[in-house]
């Protein structure tokens, strides 16, 4: 725990949680209710289900410098839209090879499945990735007037 | 329809590593179906390319259209002012369209960015299967609408080469025999008496092979 608050304070990622409506934002506020802690380097974009993230969605976090993106769905299943997760984790695989082809590398990109209920999962997701992207450290991407106050030399 | 597949990142960074600003151009109707080349494949490939090139440290600026079809001048006009911005053209369009582009801007690059495949159907979501070669000289008829010149390895065109297994092809167990379908199609349309006739060698004189071809029906020209 120290040592992540001593990483946090030299660089916070910037990490994106594509949030569905029904399970990953419900476990992102049961979380928020629970008063669970995680990075402050989040920030949710609410979408009515994971089926509506269209691949340049994520491509143009990454563009704008974001560190890492995190896709938040239903478990497997459990999708309120049937397979909106299915053809989710489908495109975010082939956001995933795009990233790997251009060199920017797909461990920063993840999808999930949490079921609304399932706060300590989605905190735990989150923080996963906040530690994968950490070790890569910032996005090679990010606007260069960001980079002094993101910690990059 | 014509189903082309999009080029990788990789080789389409290549071939255009030499120019700073380009326009990727998306064409509407064919490619846009089989998700090669339409708009959205155009918005895709363009956020890889600028990132891979800024990784580079090469930034690229890309203008982004994408018109009707490509394969008619009618559509293409429309792409004189953002040409005339660019260093090069990158088209999605199938092989016609790239062609049609450059002729009509000779003096700016233009490079394909698909691999056009084939004249071919949708099965199901995402996959597509090539049906005619466009041979110029039709033998649907003959053979209950399934075309042994495209769909049997061989192209045999007077029965099944004895290989198939299961009716699948022996060539490539992907796909089905074709001969096998003939005789079931045949046989559900009551024509398997089709089947007694020997069928001479194609004339082949009005495919491909003599060169690139031409069609003019003089009933709809206007001058
Ligand atoms: S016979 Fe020729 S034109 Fe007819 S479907 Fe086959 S390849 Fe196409
Ligand atoms: S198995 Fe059928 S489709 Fe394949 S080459 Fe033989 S006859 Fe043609």
């Amino acid at each position: 725990m120290m040592q992540l608050e001593k990483e946090q304070t030299a660089w916070t990622p910037e990490i994106i949680a594509f949030c569905c409506n029904y399970c990953g934002f419900a476990a992102a506020d049961l979380a928020g209710i629970q008063r669970m802690q995680y990075s402050a380097g989040l920030r949710i974009v609410h979408m009515p289900c994971t089926g509506k993230i269209e691949m340049e969605y994520i491509l143009d976090a990454f563009e704008r410098g974001v560190d890492g993106v995190l896709v938040v769905g239903c478990l497997e299943g459990g999708c309120h839209f049937m397979e909106g997760n299915l053809r989710a984790r489908k495109r975010t695989e082939r956001v995933c090879l795009i990233l790997d082809e251009i060199g920017l590398g797909s461990e920063r990109l993840k999808m999930v499945n949490v079921s609304d209920a399932m706060a300590p999962e989605f905190v735990q997701h989150v923080q996963e990735i906040v530690s994968t992207v950490t070790a890569l450290g910032p996005s090679p991407l990010k606007p260069s007037e960001n980079k002094e106050s993101a910690g990059e030399s | 329809m014509i189903v082309a597949s999009p080029k990788s990142i990789t080789e389409l960074k290549k071939i255009i590593a030499d120019h700073k600003k380009v326009l990727f151009v998306g064409c509407g109707t064919c490619v846009t179906v089989c998700l090669a080349g339409g708009e959205r494949e155009v918005g895709i490939a363009s956020y890889a390319m600028r990132m891979a090139r800024k990784l580079d440290r090469s930034p690229i600026e890309i203008r982004q259209v994408t018109i009707e079809r490509q394969c008619e001048n009618e559509f293409i006009k429309d792409l004189a002012g953002p040409a005339a911005e660019v260093e090069a053209i990158v088209s999605f369009g199938c092989g016609a369209g790239v062609q049609a582009i450059a002729e009509r801007f000779p003096a700016i690059p233009v490079y394909a960015g698909l691999n056009t495949q084939f004249l071919g159907v949708l099965e199901e979501q995402a996959i597509w299967t090539e049906k005619c070669l466009g041979c110029g000289d039709c033998m649907l008829a003959q053979f209950g609408g399934i075309c042994p010149v495209t769909r049997c390895a061989k192209r045999l065109l007077n029965g099944p080469c004895g290989g198939s297994l299961e009716s699948r092809c022996e060539v490539d167990s992907d796909r089905p025999c074709a001969w096998q379908l003939i005789y079931s199609r045949l046989k559900s349309i009551g024509q398997l008496d089709r089947l007694e006739e020997i069928i001479p060698p194609k004339d082949w004189s009005h495919a491909w092979y003599c060169g690139a071809r031409k069609v003019v029906r003089k009933e709809h020209q206007v001058k």
